[in-house]
């Protein structure tokens, strides 16, 4: 006899995207922290990527205009890594953004209590619930984090023009440039991912009675 | 004759609550039988343990000693999966608070129990309609909970509460939250259910007007049964009510 609960992952993916559609606002707060974040990592590295560039085209102002702009380069070399403050400053940027998601969505689990718990009356397992949570921050992170690096490209490439002027665009590093943005949007969706792992775990192992009225 | 038999049965089932350091007894020793097909009440004060043995009943939670049956099967043998099956197939909910899942239209809420039953979409779609139609809100089946009256919600829940044929429904204070007329309606459309559908309905309530819909009433005080009464004997005690 066929003893089963499903979920199909087409309609975990309808439910998900539908609770965040309906939420639009909360989500899009929760979403703003990680497209700050993610925009901040992407101007950061197209930023110097973009200054590699202007140092790699051998304009002879080149070296002078990237020594100018801040880059800390020695003669000779040809390529510009971020120094450790820098770096210091992002994955710091990354941290407060992976906690805010995390606060969000314990946030969101408290709130939801009564809708989970409902649904596992209504024969839920524990891992559809893990699902919908995980989807629904897998959804929110792959659209913050593609805004996020859109516009964290954008700021470096406008911010550029100012430093460089035109130099910027003589040896644009365009397929370096779409590897960071890439990256930048798979770091976000997997800050989200992340974020929400320990939020889902406990709203998955709620209990049923949860949903029913407290006597007091 | 159809042979009746016991779908809910408990023996000497005995609930203890830790509050810090101190035990709380909830229920004392509960036994009893519900027969299919019937329309049982479980009534009593607040604080009497009426909605801990609710929850026992549906497979909700486990005693701390005693035994719970559904379908002579003892729910605390069954692991998680068929928990959920149970929950899913052979017993349908519903809540004082309604408890719609909000992102939700009332057809999407109908039909999601189908959905992890397993029963694919147009099917689950023509069945949710017809029992929309059945609770009287067929129009209504684009609407989310929040566009819903009280009633209209509490209908919307016995319609996905009947969504996968169970043959139990545990209703935990249907009325509670709905005014004078609309709980009566509910309560009607409940034994309407209960009747055409020969489902065991059980509902724990502090609702009188429960009573006259009842097969069995069962009176719980203090963690224990203080006495069960059948339709028949309850009509001469109470005499007429409206």
């Amino acid at each position: 006899m066929e003893r089963l609960v499903e979920l199909p992952f087409g309609k975990s993916v309808e439910i998900a995207y539908k609770s965040i559609r309906v939420r639009f606002y909360r989500s899009m707060i929760t979403t703003l922290s990680l497209v700050l974040a993610v925009a901040f990592l992407c101007y950061v590295q197209a930023g110097n990527t973009i200054a590699e560039g202007v140092l790699i085209s051998g304009d002879k102002s080149a070296f002078t205009a990237v020594m100018k702009a801040g880059y800390d380069v020695a003669p000779g070399e040809m390529s510009i890594g971020g120094s450790a403050k820098q770096r210091w400053i992002v994955v710091l940027s990354l941290l407060v953004c992976v906690v805010g998601i995390v606060n969000a969505q314990l946030m969101a689990v408290t709130e939801r209590f009564r809708e989970i718990g409902t649904m596992k009356c209504l024969g839920a397992l524990d891992r559809f619930i893990l699902r919908l949570f995980i989807l629904e921050a897998a959804i929110q992170g792959v659209i913050g984090s593609t805004i996020g690096a859109f516009v964290g490209a954008f700021f470096a490439l406008v911010s550029s023009l100012f430093v460089f002027g035109t130099l910027a665009f003589a040896a644009l590093p365009i397929a370096k440039l779409a590897l960071i943005v890439l990256a930048a949007t798979g770091v976000g969706c997997l800050l989200s991912m992340i974020g929400v792992i320990f939020p889902a775990v406990k709203a998955a192992r709620m209990e049923p009675v949860e949903a029913m009225r407290i006597e007091e | 004759m159809t042979e009746l038999h016991a779908i809910i049965r408990t023996t000497d089932v005995v609930k203890k609550f830790k509050l810090g350091n101190q035990e709380l007894e909830v229920l004392k020793g509960i036994s009893l039988t519900i027969t299919a097909g019937r329309y049982i009440s479980i009534m009593g004060p607040s604080g009497s343990g009426k909605s801990t043995l609710f929850n026992m009943i549906g497979g909700l939670d486990k005693p701390t000693s005693g035994k719970v049956f559904i379908d002579e099967v003892d729910i605390a043998q069954l692991d998680a999966y068929e928990l959920a099956w149970l929950r899913c197939r052979k017993i349908g909910y519903i809540f004082q608070t309604f408890n719609l899942i909000p992102v939700m239209t009332a057809l999407e809420n109908v039909t999601l129990p189908m959905t992890f039953a397993g029963t694919g979409g147009d099917e689950s779609v023509e069945r949710g309609m017809e029992l929309l139609k059945t609770v009287g809100l067929a129009e209504r089946y684009n609407h989310k909970p929040s566009e819903l009256s009280g009633g209209q919600q509490q209908r919307v829940a016995v319609a996905r509460a009947l969504a996968n044929s169970p043959a139990i429904i545990l209703a935990d204070e249907p009325t509670g939250n709905l005014d004078l007329t609309t709980g009566e309606e509910i309560i009607r459309l409940l034994k309407q259910m209960s009747e055409e559908r020969n489902v065991t309905i059980i509902s724990a309530t502090h609702d009188i007007k429960m009573l006259n819909v009842s097969d069995e009433v069962i009176w719980i005080r203090d963690g224990r049964i203080d006495k069960i009464e059948q339709r028949h004997e309850l009509n001469i005690s109470i005499g007429t009510i409206e």
